[in-house]
């Protein structure tokens, strides 16, 4: 043991990397970075995200007790570098995709099937210095095995029955109770970080707005925030407001539509209807407030592209007025509904150990006593003067995961209402500084926190970025979650965890 | 105590329900109309049923959320005999989102086959079409059609409600002498 050394001591062996805003960013050599990793075996940092770049690997860590966020990078010409993944399980399917995709091999890494690679691309190691040759043929995926008398395997996917997006589930099962399930993504990988690169800023913002549709608010934001902190652009103070409003509303869109959906997943259908009828309340307000029902390209580098009226605002109070009333209505309803509970309570529990372990958040971490919340820490404004609390609850089951949602929505909602009354008068918009840099933001998805990373030429073309989605610590609990549940409980639990693939794929 | 779900049902009763109340005078975008034509269409032609296959083969997940829309009560597909179904066995429309990957591409194909003639292909949203804003990327083959042949193109990123509903009537028109 070091003592207690804090991440920010720990990094300041390696070499500071100028111009990374507005969190350092250090070089380690192949001996620090070991360093590292053993040390992350025994720290309780919390690894944010990971990514490759040709000759580099990247971490993005946060210390808890500090609140400091730094990256730290490991050149690595040779293609090689200790495996994160042992120390952090979370950490193991990004770096077989940053395998995949760059080409960098982890080493002590135990799991080295390929993760998006399904030997389809036109070569391997798209992203890599030197693209290797093709596959020749679209690989065998070797599923884990179970074994055990009368065990029987359930494949589901890539097309699944309803209309959600298309991933590959194996159960292994006994009788009806699943004795394990393994997930195989990456069909919808798109190959984002290739096309984001050398791309001209607002094209860019297109594009990363589009790496998970439900989420189009976040990552826009956290785009532009780090574009933001990348240049030293300081964006006018209404700007921030109107962001927070548009994450408030995609965070109720999509709250309330998932629970509608796990009810539904129980066989109890009103609720979907219900929560159909308020989600179309928002989108619809979304429409007429900013010109688009998700409000996809309406966040950009350097603020927003609408500007919200007096008589906008006005209308949108009178509608969340009986928005409220009917959501409320909606939970009374929830509660009283014995039926139901019997199917959320107790099903698909997520230990909090796990939860930490990975460091899921979102839904899934605060249903097992896990609070972090991006809006409060790192923080970004106007979050610290809205007076935001982050509901949390202990049982990690699909019932708390409903709660979570329930109590983030009244929170969105009350949010709302003081931003609508206390908001900064003043442009919404103000242009980017031409400046290169790189820059680093976290923001607060309705599903966790997304981080997006980029580094930008003076010109503004984008030269790297990395976008990451929360589904990447959640995806795996889910796995341990159905565990010993009945196969029939798997589309609550999936609904309840409600995982982004295209977000995770990219 | 009067149980909840009572009194939204009742709420219900008493005041009708969800499905675009606002519209149901004629209004200038002809939104009853529309619907009026489209049930009509599907009951002469489909016997009043058109089942529809979702299939996902790249989208950022934007358009599932406005299909989800379109099922959701405001809408509401299936009172004009449209519905989704689980199974491409079952049905007459593959209504396919997103850039096609490379990683769905077979996926897409096999869903193609085994659903029954006569069938169409509806491409939904810009990527569909060509691939959109991630067209050239070393994991996308291109739009729906580079894959399996398209009937229709629904365009918009995702397209409102409005406009699938709009582009439904569209295939029922163009499919006219296609069915028996």
């Amino acid at each position: 043991m070091m003592g207690n050394v804090t991440l920010l001591e720990f990094l300041s062996f390696g070499q500071p990397v100028e111009g990374h805003r507005p969190y350092p960013r250090f070089q380690l050599d192949k001996r620090a970075w070991q360093a590292l990793v053993e040390r992350l075996l025994a720290a309780d940092w919390v690894l944010m995200a990971e990514w490759g770049e040709p000759d580099e690997v990247h971490l993005a860590l946060r210390d808890e007790e500090t609140g400091d966020v730094a990256v730290a990078s490991h050149p690595c010409p040779e293609h090689r570098f200790f495996a994160v993944g042992h120390a952090r399980p979370g950490a193991i399917r990004l770096e077989r995709a940053i395998h995949d995709l760059w080409g960098l091999v982890p080493m002590g890494l135990e799991d080295r099937r390929p993760w998006l690679d399904h030997g389809r691309w036109p070569y391997r190691h798209p992203l890599a210095r030197h693209r290797a040759a093709r596959a020749e043929a679209p690989y065998h995926y070797a599923f884990l095995a179970a074994e055990g008398e009368g065990l029987h395997q359930i494949p589901v996917g890539p097309v699944h029955a309803g209309v959600i997006e298309p991933g590959h589930f194996r159960f292994h099962a006994q009788g009806e109770a699943v004795v394990r399930l393994e997930e195989r993504l990456g069909y919808v990988h798109k190959g984002i970080e290739g096309l984001l690169r050398g791309t001209p800023m607002d094209q860019a913002a297109r594009i990363v707005g589009r790496v998970s549709g439900d989420s189009t608010v976040a990552y826009a934001l956290a785009f532009a925030r780090a574009a933001e902190a990348a240049t030293g652009c300081e964006v006018p103070p209404r700007a921030h407001w109107l962001r927070a409003l548009m994450a408030e509303m995609e965070r109720i869109a999509n709250h309330v539509f998932d629970i509608g959906a796990i009810c539904n997943d129980a066989a109890f259908t009103i609720m979907l209807s219900h929560m159909g009828v308020l989600r179309e309340k928002i989108l619809r307000a979304n429409h007429a407030m900013f010109g688009h029902r998700l409000l996809m390209d309406v966040v950009v580098p350097g603020g927003v592209t609408r500007d919200l009226s007096d008589a906008g605002a006005e209308a949108l109070r009178h509608m969340l007025y009986g928005f409220r009333k009917a959501f409320e209505r909606a939970f009374t309803l929830y509660e009283n509904t014995p039926s139901l509970s019997d199917r959320t309570l107790g099903t698909g529990i997520a230990h909090s150990s796990l939860v930490n372990r990975f460091g899921a958040g979102g839904f899934v971490g605060r249903a097992s006593l896990r609070s972090h919340d991006a809006r409060l820490a790192p923080g970004y404004p106007p979050y610290g003067k809205l007076g935001l609390t982050v509901p949390t609850f202990s049982e990690g089951d699909v019932n708390a995961r409903v709660m979570v949602r329930f109590a983030e929505v009244r929170e969105s909602l009350r949010m709302i209402a003081e931003i609508l009354s206390d908001m900064p008068e003043g442009a919404p918009r103000t242009p980017l500084p031409q400046v290169a840099g790189e820059g680093l933001s976290m923001v607060e998805s309705f599903r966790g926190e997304v981080l997006v990373w980029l580094r930008l030429a003076e010109n503004g073309t984008v030269l790297a970025c990395h976008p990451h989605d929360p589904s990447w610590f959640q995806w795996p609990l889910l796995e341990a979650a159905i565990e010993g549940n009945i196969v029939a409980d798997f589309p609550i639990c999936n609904k309840s965890f409600n995982c982004s693939y295209s977000g995770h794929d990219l | 105590m009067i149980p909840p779900i009572s009194k939204i049902l009742f709420h219900h009763l008493v005041n009708g329900p969800h499905t675009m109340s606002d519209r149901l005078v004629p209004d200038p975008d002809g939104t009853e109309e529309l619907a009026r034509t489209l049930g009509e269409m599907v009951r002469e032609k489909l016997g009043r049923s058109l089942s529809i296959r979702e299939v996902d083969a790249g989208s950022c997940n934007g358009c599932e959320l406005e299909i989800h829309a379109v099922n959701s009560p405001v809408y509401d597909l299936e009172r004009f005999g449209i519905r989704f179904v689980a199974s491409p066995r079952h049905a007459d429309v593959l209504l396919v989102t997103g850039p096609v990957t490379a990683n769905m591409a077979e996926a897409l194909q096999r869903t193609y086959d085994a659903t029954p003639a006569p069938k169409w292909v509806v491409a939904m949203g810009d990527c569909a079409k060509d691939g959109g804003c991630f067209a050239g990327s070393y994991a996308v083959v291109g739009g729906v059609s580079a894959v399996v042949p398209v009937d229709l193109h629904i365009p918009g990123c995702p397209p409102s409600p409005r406009q699938i509903l709009t582009s439904l009537l569209a295939l029922l028109d163009s499919v006219d002498h296609a069915k028996p």
